[in-house]
């Protein structure tokens, strides 16, 4: 993962009503609720500021209505942003005309939807290929090309079938393939596997993981379940009302949430798969160090077994094997099952 | 109205028959009361004013004076500079007429110019079958063949295939400018939210009344015929076209966009194949439009079956009428049924395009092979003469039969209907003074919608009374009453019937859809020969035409009624009787009021045709414009009939919407 920023945007809103722009200018950027509500305006999007880092999964996690849609559709130009400023390779993406929009979307952008967004009437292939279609890509290049990425998905074979034809797993599969044929830097994932029943959806959770190992792309994923969101995420954005309340690792937003909004979601994380040693140690250190250690990087579920069974503390050792704190057996139960 | 229904469910729910039995007391008192006041204002306001009992001649807008006089100036003496008005009419006729000699020389007549014959009825009815196969089944390629074989069997090829070849040119035409505007529209809200009254109108206003401007315009002939057509035919593909293109998902037009399509491509690539369903339903509509305008339109000079029907009907050859009229039908039928299946067919089906190779290829061999052969063999091009059939004699003798044996019954019924119903409530409500009338209308809409509504009905009413067609706008108003409410009464219990019993059910609205094709003149037809004409025929004809909405939406309705609701009430111990009578109607009520709003649209369209039968209403205004070539008239009284139904339909269509509201039927 490296560290240059992506994308970036700053200070980004969408608001819905008669007059967004006039409303924003009227109440400084600052409206409360009940302006909104005074005015028949809705800010689906509130002043919003992140950098999406260069090969990092950031998941943007919220309930229905927190305007996580919004904040994805902005950020593609789906939908114009009222005001802010939205920076893709420190090009300024609200000033590109319409013909410079299309190009990013047609060379550089790919997007998988909720509900999959499969042309009825093409088949699988021809949904996969249409992207390559649109930017006028030969018939035969763009079918090999589209074939590839069948395979990618494991979808070998069903290259002639219309999509009513799949099931909804091999319908996102599809959505997925036909996401990546033009090799796009960024990816969007809009709730993919949202709409798919329980296994399918950890089965394509895996397989997504296992595609980004070799990919490396940039991408945004937008989930609503918190779960997800820990299993994929190198930094999760939780957003509320159009804000992002905190923004950070899976296992910070546990271990430290912002507030006690974001804290429900934490109380109910595996917390032994999320948390680490470091995260939870007792920095204080005592006269006299536990004789065993730990890494400060290894996971509650790796050290449960051992520290069980013999009931012993542990001194915690951070990167330069220098002891960073301790973990007790107390602290350690009450970590996992009380939060913290 | 709302009050009452609380008062009446407050009390039934406390103390069980008695109550109602009062609330139904107190109901009709209210009527009672209100039908008092209406009296006495009317027999007041009579007597106080005579500008109320008789609208001033003086105060009348001269609107369809002024109309005429624009169109007669735009038919004879606009001048563009470079060219007149006449001229531009002269051009769009002539590059009408092109298409129009094509479709002639391909189906009637031949091409003069190089020997070359129409097409043989076979080969014609081979191409019907075949499609029916190829967007069908088997059984619609057997249906098909039996309808082409009907025309050409009974004799009227020739003019079924006249009528045909202007349908094909229209339908194209008006189809593709409904999809253009339809696009447009959609792509523009504001615009369309602007059109939107306009295309009410467009739909409300009788076939009839299109055909008089278009005659001071273009003339008589095919091609004015071909153009009022086209002008009546696109609406509902604009409708379609919308509804179809805002139908699609926001995900796969955002998907569209996100591959980065352009607008065009996001049009043809995205939008319209996932439209292509709605759209194809709009041209099924198109096409029943058309072919119900064209036979009209022969008032006009468009020749075909419609003309033949009109000389056939003027000079009462009843039995010649009939059989035309069935001809007209089976044409209909042919056309609906072939262009519904196309809206079905589904191209992606695993093996279909071999299916459909296998069909293409039989069917041009086929083709090739009949029209090689038609000049070798007579009856393969035109149908033996000899062979021909005619049921029209066996139909005379019908008519005579009826009206030698029935006819003192039927005379008597007639007369029975006109002194003791008809007279009557024409003559109450000719008596009514205007201002009450539209005062009536005003407060429906207040109580009903609000303020705003009641100023638009308001308007609305008023419009026929300031342009000077209110006694003939209050007589359309009697008969489509009368009529509506025998419809309702016919067709509510067939609607409640058919939603009680699954096979009844598919078996009405089989009939349902039958009788949906039929165009609307071919209803005069049976009922000229039991009534002869005036008013009694006129009212049967809406009757009979406009049946089919009230029965349809009454099914809708009551089946729609959620089955949780119905266990719910089983449960708590409800009767049949109580279950349709305190849950099943009220909650169909919304729907079934929308089969009463279909049923006066319908219901106008025919009042406005049956003039022809010989009424004294705005519909015989509009004959007579289009035998003076009087264009304003015709234009005005086309567009009071239009007001009536407008009126009705937000009316209506309100009280459904808040009674679906407040029910939570709707979302």
């Amino acid at each position: 993962m490296g560290n240059t920023a992506k994308i970036s945007c700053r200070g980004l809103w969408k608001v819905f009503g008669p007059d967004p722009r006039g409303f924003l200018r009227q109440h400084g950027h600052t409206p409360g609720p009940g302006d909104y509500a005074a005015t028949k305006h809705v800010g689906a999007v509130q002043d919003v500021s992140f950098d999406v880092l260069e090969g990092e999964i950031l998941v943007i996690m919220g309930l229905s209505g927190s305007g996580k849609s919004t904040l994805i559709r902005c950020l593609t130009r789906l939908i114009e942003p009222t005001e802010g400023q939205l920076e893709f390779e420190n090009r300024d993406l609200l000033q590109l005309s319409k013909r410079e929009h299309i190009d990013l979307r047609r060379k550089k952008l790919g997007m998988v939807f909720q509900h999959f967004g499969l042309l009825p009437h093409r088949t699988t292939l021809e949904n996969v290929a249409f992207p390559l279609e649109i930017q006028g890509v030969p018939q035969e290049e763009r079918n090999a090309c589209a074939r590839k990425y069948l395979t990618l998905v494991g979808l070998d074979g069903k290259e002639d079938f219309y999509p009513r034809e799949l099931s909804g797993g091999q319908k996102q599969r599809v959505g997925i393939a036909r996401s990546l044929t033009t090799d796009p830097e960024i990816w969007f994932l809009d709730e993919p596997f949202s709409a798919l029943d329980p296994l399918i959806r950890r089965e394509l959770q895996d397989e997504f993981l296992k595609l980004q190992q070799s990919l490396r792309k940039t991408i945004i994923f937008i989930t609503h379940d918190f779960s997800e969101a820990l299993r994929l995420a190198d930094r999760i954005a939780i957003m509320r009302d159009g804000r992002i309340v905190q923004l950070d690792t899976p296992e910070m937003i546990v271990a430290r949430p912002a507030d006690s909004y974001v804290a429900k979601f934490g109380a109910d994380a595996p917390k032994e798969d999320v948390l680490s040693a470091g995260a939870i140690a007792d920095p204080n250190l005592p006269d006299v160090l536990p004789a065993q250690h730990v890494r400060a990087s290894q996971k509650l579920s790796e050290i449960i077994p051992q520290m069980l069974t013999d009931g012993e503390s542990r001194v915690v050792l951070n990167r330069d094997n220098l002891p960073a704190g301790v973990l007790t057996k107390e602290r350690l139960l009450s970590a996992v099952f009380r939060g913290n | 109205m709302t009050t009452v229904d609380t008062n009446a469910a407050r009390s039934s729910g406390g103390a069980g028959g008695n109550s109602l039995t009062y609330a139904i007391g107190l109901r009709c008192m209210r009527l009672a009361l209100a039908a008092a006041a209406v009296i006495a204002a009317g027999y007041l306001m009579n007597n106080l004013f005579v500008w109320a009992r008789d609208y001033p001649e003086s105060w009348v807008m001269p609107i369809s004076r002024y109309i005429s006089a624009f169109f007669d100036w735009l038919g004879y003496k606009a001048d563009f500079g470079l060219f007149t008005f006449r001229d531009l009419t002269r051009a769009v006729s002539q590059v009408l007429e092109w298409p129009l000699a094509f479709t002639e020389g391909l189906l009637v007549s031949g091409f003069g110019g190089v020997p070359l014959l129409p097409l043989p009825w076979v080969t014609v009815t081979l191409i019907f079958s075949l499609a029916g196969l190829l967007l069908g089944s088997w059984r619609l390629a057997a249906i098909l063949l039996g309808c082409f074989t009907f025309l050409a069997v009974f004799g009227v090829w020739e003019p079924a295939m006249n009528t045909f070849s202007l349908v094909l040119v229209i339908v194209p035409f008006a189809a593709l400018m409904g999809m253009a505007a339809g696009v447009v529209l959609a792509g523009a809200p504001r615009l369309e939210r602007g059109l939107s009254p306009v295309l009410d109108v467009m739909q409300s206003t009788p076939h009839f009344a299109y055909l008089a401007p278009i005659v001071v315009l273009f003339g008589f002939g095919q091609v004015p015929a071909l153009i009022a057509t086209v002008i009546f035919a696109a609406p509902p593909m604009i409708r379609c076209t919308l509804v179809g293109l805002r139908s699609v998902s926001p995900e796969l037009i955002e998907c569209g966009r996100m591959a980065g399509c352009t607008k065009w491509q996001l049009l043809s690539k995205v939008r319209f194949p996932a439209a292509a369903a709605t759209l194809l339903l709009g041209l099924n509509q198109v096409i029943m439009q058309t072919l119900a305008m064209v036979v009209i339109a022969s008032l006009i000079g468009a020749s075909g079956l419609g003309h033949d029907l009109l000389i056939a009907l003027n000079s009462l050859k009843l039995g010649t009428a009939l059989e035309l009229g069935a001809a007209i039908v089976v044409l209909a039928v042919a056309l609906d049924r072939l262009s519904l299946a196309a809206s079905r067919y589904d191209p992606y089906k695993r093996g279909e395009q071999k299916r459909r190779r296998g069909i293409l290829l039989f069917g041009v061999v086929l083709c090739a092979a009949t029209v090689a052969a038609a000049p070798f063999a007579d009856g393969l091009h035109l149908y033996p003469a000899a062979y021909t059939v005619t049921s029209a004699p066996f139909w005379d003798a019908v008519v005579i039969y009826v009206s030698d044996e029935w006819y003192d019954g039927l005379q008597a019924f007639k007369n029975f209907l006109l002194s003791y119903v008809l007279i009557p409530s024409r003559n109450a409500l000719l008596w009514l003074p205007w201002p009450v009338v539209i005062a009536l209308v005003a407060m429906t809409g207040y109580r009903i919608g609000g303020g705003k509504l009641a100023a638009t009905v308001a308007t609305l009413a008023a419009f026929p009374l300031i342009t000077g067609f209110w006694v003939p706008t209050m007589i359309t108003l009697y008969m489509i009453a009368m009529a509506v409410v025998v419809s309702i009464l016919i067709g509510l219990p067939i609607g409640l019937l058919a939603s009680r019993n699954e096979r009844l059910s598919s078996f009405i609205l089989l009939i349902c859809d039958t009788l949906q094709t039929f165009p609307s003149f071919v209803y005069l037809i049976p009922v000229v020969m039991l009534f002869k004409v005036g008013d009694v025929a006129a009212i049967t004809a809406v009757i009979a035409y406009a049946t089919v909405p009230m029965i349809r939406y009454t099914n809708l309705g009551l089946r729609r009624v959620s089955a949780q609701t119905k266990e719910a009430a089983e449960a708590i111990g409800c009767t049949k009787r109580q279950l349709l009578w305190k849950v099943e109607l009220p909650l169909a009520l919304p729907e079934i009021m929308l089969g009463i709003n279909q049923t006066i649209m319908m219901g106008l369209f025919m009042v406005a045709i049956a003039a022809l039968v010989g009424t004294k209403d705005l519909g015989q205004q509009i004959a007579r414009a289009l035998s003076d070539g009087d264009t304003g008239r015709g234009l005005i009284a086309g567009l009071c009939i239009a007001s009536l139904g407008i009126t009705a339909d937000r009316i209506l269509r309100t009280w459904s919407r808040k009674r679906s509201e407040a029910l939570g039927l709707t979302g």
